[in-house]
């Protein structure tokens, strides 16, 4: 081994040590990279395109271009924003998203983490089944559900509030959900929950303790998901939300109302679209690959 | 610590495999038993009824005084070594070893104390704080030992629990798990496919065969007195070698070769006088054939003059493979152990029809490949079976040899 370590620098030169090779090893890499930051930048420019709308002033929009928020004197500015934060309408509906967002993602996951443990190692009879069925309502529509739904949290004296849309999030989530994480827990190795099982833990202890920390970078994907599909959602807010507005509708309504109010619309829509970016970037390291290594052999 | 009896245990699968079949066995407090035989002859099903993670279809499994069958396996107090280790990835290797210890709801200071300890003992002092994946493959194979360890537990059931490991490193650990169980002295359940391993650490043996239990005994008396061919042909390696042979009287005949049979084994099996005349199963340990060159005072009517095939020299001993023309055993016990390829392959590779036969001769012989070589037989250790039974010749009649309880 230590001849072999010995004579490895005379057998494979370092690569980096002229300037020469650096140059040709970029050069070489320089038309795929070029390729990818020209997809990157068409797959932005609607994104910037709104973020510098955001910073121009009502009047500029119409009357100046883009490209002079970049020149000296630059007409940019940060009213919009700060308009937008001192009217009471934005940012309460941006909060409504979040707690039905964040409502919209909590509860399914905790409901389909426990159903799914049960589906994935709990002996029950009609479990293969039951299952089955969970899989067969992944192909309902949602659509399908809007009036009945409405009929019924009308009943039930929910209309409109945030609960009512945690609850059809959930509802709806619950499939997908369930379905991912069964598939999931069921790749943990059975010789870890006996164990557990041995070592005196209880079917709630090895939830916790092991289902749940094992099965994170699955918990992890679902949550972003789940997550992004809530915060987005327009049809599902439009039908049951009447003054409980989630961002989308507000936005949707100024649109109705104004026609050409682009100083609310860009600052708000750019609003919405960063904060799931930071839940993505938040959530991304726990996307680790290999969180079971070790374990088993 | 405690006994374990298990008494008809009995395992049959919702397909109607039956993996254990009326499993009768005794353990003492503090002895160590292993259960050895091929895939699928029952002994992880055992075990895994004796944890509680298998349910008992019939029979009792018994802990001291207590009837167990239906405690959840958390409730039998055991500990068990899995084969792949199952160490929790995300913990480190002082929480994997004190995890049992906080489900049970020990004091913090008590679980450091015993792990602490356990640590010093497996020598894993150093990596108490890292993960499960940056330790090395024995390293890990000590975790799972310390976990059993700290529990401080009725008994240990481990599930080979050294097949993971290279050749050298298990031969270090086998020792280890010795020492460590003769120390404690826990009653421990060693369920192996390698019978060097289950003979070198238990103190009994059993060997078990599509869910029956063929033979159990000190490993001594399964090397020296096999209940059966198959027992015969899976203990011991190089394999015994078995070969069709005519019994006479005082002597026996396989093929061109015709051995006196030694008082001594005569005596010790009287059975064997209702088979004179007719066809058993001869048995030949590798070490009981030696080169005529080392035993000159022999007499001539125990040995035979083969062709040697292949010779492979270990060092301290010669091997050596020739062919007997003689029919070879081919039941089904002993098909399971050297499989019918193996039997192919062993006569493709003697390049002869006939049984192939294996020596393990002293390392000074002069015995060359395709050279003559004159071997002489230990006859006073001959083995002889019933070819339709299978069973062991010793008693009065051919019925199975006497299993010890």
């Amino acid at each position: 081994m230590a001849e072999v370590a010995a004579q490895q620098p005379i057998v494979v030169p370092d690569p980096s040590d002229t300037v020469a090779a650096r140059i040709i090893r970029i050069a070489g890499k320089l038309p795929v990279n070029l390729f990818l930051a020209a997809i990157g930048l068409v797959w932005l420019v609607p994104t910037i395109g709104l973020f510098l709308s955001s910073l121009l002033a009502p009047n500029d929009f119409n009357s100046k271009g883009w490209w002079q928020i970049i020149s000296k004197p630059s007409v940019a500015t940060w009213a919009n924003y700060s308009n937008l934060w001192n009217s009471t309408d934005i940012p309460h509906s941006l909060v409504t998203t979040a707690e039905i967002a964040i409502g919209g993602t909590v509860f399914p996951i905790l409901v389909a983490a426990l159903a799914g443990y049960a589906f994935a190692w709990l002996e029950f009879p009609g479990r293969d089944w039951l299952f089955v069925v969970v899989i067969g309502l992944l192909v309902v529509p949602l659509q399908m559900a809007l009036i009945p739904m409405f009929s019924l949290y009308n009943k039930l004296g929910i209309f409109d509030t945030v609960i009512s849309l945690v609850l059809f999030h959930t509802a709806f989530g619950l499939p997908f959900a369930i379905f991912l994480l069964r598939n999931f827990f069921i790749g943990i190795p059975k010789d870890i929950l006996e164990s557990a099982r041995i070592d005196g833990a209880s079917e709630v202890r090895i939830f916790s303790r092991l289902i749940l920390p094992l099965g994170l970078p699955a918990i992890a994907s679902l949550a972003i998901f789940q997550f992004l599909w809530t915060w987005n959602d327009l049809l599902v807010a439009l039908t049951f939300a009447r003054n409980t507005q989630p961002v989308t509708v507000a936005i949707y309504t100024n649109l109705r109302q104004f026609g050409s109010n682009i100083d609310i619309i860009a600052p708000a829509s750019f609003l919405s679209l960063v904060i799931p970016l930071a839940v993505f970037f938040a959530f991304q390291r726990y996307f680790v690959q290999g969180l079971l290594a070790g374990s088993v052999k | 610590m405690a006994a374990i009896s298990l008494d008809h245990l009995t395992k049959v699968y919702p397909d109607g495999t039956r993996a254990v079949a009326e499993l009768d066995l005794e353990i003492a407090d503090g002895e160590l038993v292993v259960f050895v035989g091929p895939s699928g002859c029952g002994k992880t099903s055992a075990l895994r009824m004796i944890a509680g993670l298998e349910e008992i279809t019939g029979g009792t499994v018994r802990v001291g005084d207590e009837v167990v069958n239906d405690l959840p396996p958390k409730a039998r107090d055991m500990a068990m070594v899995f084969q792949n280790y199952a160490l929790y990835p995300h913990m480190n290797v002082y929480d994997n070893m004190g995890f049992g210890l906080k489900m049970r709801g020990l004091p913090k200071s008590e679980i450091k104390r015993r792990v602490t300890d356990a640590a010093a003992i497996l020598g894993l002092t150093e990596v108490l704080a890292k993960r499960p994946r940056h330790l090395s493959g024995g390293q890990r194979q000590r975790v799972a030992m310390g976990r059993a360890i700290v529990r401080e537990p009725k008994a240990f059931l481990m599930d080979e629990p050294l097949s993971n490991l290279d050749a050298k490193l298990r031969v270090q650990m086998r020792a280890e798990i010795a020492r460590i169980q003769r120390d404690l002295g826990v009653t421990t359940i060693y369920v192996t496919h390698d019978q060097s391993e289950a003979m070198t650490l238990g103190d009994r043996v059993c060997v078990m065969r599509h869910g029956f239990l063929q033979q159990v005994d000190r490993p001594q008396v399964l090397y020296d007195r096999p209940a059966n061919l198959f027992v015969a042909s899976f203990i011991g390696s190089p394999a015994m070698n078995l070969v069709e042979a005519e019994v006479g009287d005082g002597v026996v005949t396989f093929g061109p070769h015709t051995i006196r049979v030694d008082e001594s084994v005569l005596g010790a099996r009287p059975g064997l006088s209702r088979y004179a005349g007719r066809t058993v199963a001869l048995g030949i340990r590798p070490e009981d054939l030696e080169d005529t060159a080392f035993a000159p005072d022999a007499s001539s009517d125990s040995r035979l003059t083969v062709t040697v095939d292949i010779k492979e020299d270990m060092g301290s001993e010669v091997i050596l493979h020739f062919a007997v023309d003689a029919i070879p055993v081919k039941t089904e016990a002993v098909a399971e152990v050297v499989t019918a390829e193996a039997i192919e392959a062993g006569v493709a590779q003697t390049h002869q029809r006939g049984t192939p036969f294996v020596a393990r001769v002293e390392r000074g012989t002069q015995a060359r490949e395709g050279g003559r070589v004159e071997l002489v037989v230990d006859t006073r250790r001959l083995h002889f079976f019933d070819l339709e039974s299978g069973e062991g010749i010793y008693g009065e009649v051919a019925a199975p040899a006497p299993v010890a309880a």
